[in-house]
């Protein structure tokens, strides 16, 4: 019974951006998906869409300013938007760990590597000096970094961007955590590695059990990995369903585009890619009809005269109001 | 590292060299020729002849020039014409008041410009982020000898709470055998007289420091500022890690980098504030005899002093650079 309970469930979780003299921006709008215990779920959609908020929303890392964040996020059943910090702080780390997109930015330059893998085990575990740091070199031999006892007394700017990134994925993974949340965690990474990183996050996700929130842009990253696919649009979800349908029969034009922009395996070499036209900033407000209608080719008058709603059949969810159908797939 | 400081410590050479050069043309360049510059406009030819052939001055200028950096190097610059003592006894003298002088300005701007730094940043927008900003705006607006003629005034004329002048209370009976009072009464057994040095050094060291003071909460702050919107900070909250350990591993230590170097310059520029400091609370240092060789002109003095205050600057930051080198990783390597 217990393994049906979502172990996230966030609800209706909005973010808005206010600025002294500057527009409100609303980052995140509406956004509600669930993450079972063990299950992969992935997030995709161009940049500017709101994934990296959405997720920060999650782990309570917004800056406390010019921000409002509605909704709510309950982890195993408290809501981590209203949770005091100090409770957060226990949580995060130990039961939710984040890994972020660029590994060079996001470790001290200042600190040697092994210290920022024991901190974790310090901070969670009550783990203290040599078996402190033989704990991390295991965890750094276990993400693939070889020799790790030497490359404990390193700095960030000593390791590859690849080995960066495998140290980040470490540090995460310190405290066994429930759930795993790599935004973008191959972006700024070399094509060769990419591939490598990605293998390395479903290898570890399925030996320790952990549940995973993937974000990404690409859906040809999310295609060996995630059981459910939300993709995001404006700050909304569009299109939500398992992995095999969504590759399969695509239902939003947008979903659609972005399928048709990445590179299949089975195409012939050289088939020409299609991007989907325009820009992500090229968008209607979601209250006065679809975001997404100034790039559609599906569009119909009644796109922009109301926000399509976010209709659930069949396991899936689908915010259009005028679909594509099985022939238009294959042109996508 | 050793190659590194012992290729800063040769640069020394160069820098020496240099200024020797400069300070030699510029003495010999005077109206009049360095001993009618000394004697003054109505000394008589005499007077004059009598001091040229004394300091050599009628030799050949590469001759001069010679003999003056052979004996720099022994630390020989001659006799003070003021107080006919060699310029070496007055350095002596003078530079462990001056260096414990700038040490306690020191401390006092580093113990209170980094706190204050960074809390005004972490209360970024609040009064005491306001009082800060404004605070160190009016620290380096205004002149450190009027600070240090109201300080003295306030708080030793009015209010009596500080001696007015001087390192010691001339009644106390204290030995002296390194020059530095405080030290000194530690090492002699004598913890008064270290009292009194210290009470002797707080309102000088406040008109001092106030320059860096300022200087460094402001760098402070804008560094922290940066600091906390960076990835690995986030990263640090990610971990759930409690807000002193990212305070202190994560914000702090890269905050200070650049404060460690601003630290660096104000402690070579203290040299030109203490002029004036020691002036006004006749505290008997290198600023102080600088300055009364100035108006004496007491050129064996300057040449030597400016010198020495050359060389320590570039040592003080060569250590600036070593410690730089020993929190930024970075630096090491290259
Ligand atoms: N700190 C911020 N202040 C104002 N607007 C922000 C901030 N962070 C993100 N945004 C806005 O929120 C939107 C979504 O950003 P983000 O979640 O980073 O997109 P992505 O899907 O590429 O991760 C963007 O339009 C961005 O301009
Ligand atoms: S609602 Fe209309 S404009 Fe929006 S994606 Fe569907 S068809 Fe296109
Ligand atoms: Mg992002």
């Amino acid at each position: 019974m217990t393994s049906t309970e979502p172990l996230l469930d966030v609800r209706d979780l909005s973010v808005t951006f206010t600025r002294k003299g500057g527009p409100t921006v609303r980052a995140v709008d509406g956004v509600s998906f669930t993450v079972r215990p063990g299950e992969t779920v992935s997030l995709v959609g161009e940049s500017g869409s709101g994934k990296s908020v959405t997720s920060l929303a999650v782990m309570g890392l917004l800056p406390r300013r010019g921000v409002q964040v509605g909704g709510q996020v309950l982890f195993d059943g408290d809501d981590l938007l209203t949770l005091p910090r100090d409770r957060l702080r226990d949580i995060r780390g130990r039961d939710i760990a984040m890994v972020f997109q660029d590994p060079m930015s996001s470790l001290n330059p200042v600190v040697p590597i092994g210290v920022q893998v024991t901190e974790v085990l310090e901070r969670h575990q009550d783990l203290h000096g040599e078996k402190a740091r033989a704990a991390a070199a295991d965890l750094l031999a276990r993400v693939g970094i070889p020799d790790p006892t030497r490359r404990l007394k390193e700095y960030p700017h000593q390791l590859s961007g690849g080995m960066r990134q495998r140290a980040l994925i470490a540090m995460a993974l310190a405290c066994q955590p429930r759930l795993l949340i790599a935004d973008e965690p191959t972006t700024a990474l070399d094509v060769t590695i990419q591939a490598q990183i990605i293998e390395l996050l479903k290898e570890l996700v399925q030996d320790t059990g952990a549940a995973l929130v993937l974000i990404t842009h690409d859906l040809g990253i999310v295609a060996g990995l995630c059981d459910t696919v939300h993709v995001m649009y404006s700050g909304r979800v569009v299109e939500s369903a398992g992995r095999r349908e969504l590759f399969a029969r695509p239902r939003h034009p947008y979903t659609g585009g972005l399928l048709g922009s990445v590179p299949r395996l089975d195409a012939p070499r050289g088939a020409p890619l299609h991007p989907i036209p325009g820009s992500p900033t090229d968008v209607l407000r979601w209250d006065r009809g679809c975001a997404f209608a100034p790039r559609c080719q599906n569009r119909v008058d009644a796109c922009t005269e109301g926000p399509p709603p976010l209709e659930s059949y069949a396991g899936r969810s689908l915010r259009c109001l005028n679909p594509l159908t099985e022939s238009e797939e294959v042109s996508a | 590292m050793l190659k590194f400081v012992v290729r800063r410590l040769l640069l020394l050479v160069p820098i020496l060299f240099g200024l020797s050069v400069l300070l030699f043309v510029w003495l010999r360049a005077l109206p009049g020729g360095p001993a009618q510059a000394l004697l003054g406009e109505r000394a008589t030819a005499e007077s004059v002849a009598r001091i040229e052939s004394l300091y050599g001055l009628n030799d050949a200028w590469y001759v001069q020039y010679w003999k003056f950096v052979s004996a720099a190097v022994q630390l020989d610059f001659g006799n003070s014409a003021r107080t006919n003592r060699p310029v070496a006894e007055e350095m002596a003298r003078t530079f462990p008041a001056t260096f414990e002088l700038a040490v306690a300005a020191l401390i006092f701007a580093i113990g209170i410009g980094i706190p204050l730094g960074y809390f005004a940043a972490r209360k970024y927008g609040s009064w005491l982020d306001n009082l800060s900003v404004s605070g160190s705006l009016l620290g380096v607006a205004v002149p450190v000898f009027f600070l240090a003629y109201i300080l003295k005034y306030v708080f030793s004329v009015q209010l009596g709470w500080f001696p007015t002048q001087g390192r010691q209370d001339p009644r106390m009976d204290a030995d002296h055998p390194t020059g530095l009072y405080v030290l000194d009464g530690l090492i002699t057994g004598n913890p008064e007289a270290s009292w009194d040095a210290i009470m002797h050094l707080v309102l000088p060291a406040i008109a001092l420091g106030a320059i860096p003071l300022a200087v460094i909460v402001r760098i402070t702050r804008a560094s922290v500022l940066d600091v906390v919107h960076e990835d690995y900070v986030r990263t640090a909250e990610a971990k759930g890690l409690w807000e002193r350990t990212i305070t202190r591993r994560h914000v702090l230590r890269n905050a200070l980098l650049p404060v460690v170097t601003v630290i660096g310059l104000q402690a070579g520029l203290l040299f030109s504030g203490a002029i004036l400091t020691e002036t006004v609370f006749a505290f008997d240092g290198v600023g102080r005899f600088i300055a009364e060789a100035i108006s004496n002109r007491d050129y064996a003095v300057l040449q030597g002093f400016i010198l020495v205050i050359a060389a320590i600057y570039v040592i003080v930051n060569l250590l600036v650079d070593v410690s730089y080198g020993l929190i930024d990783p970075r630096v090491r390597v290259r």
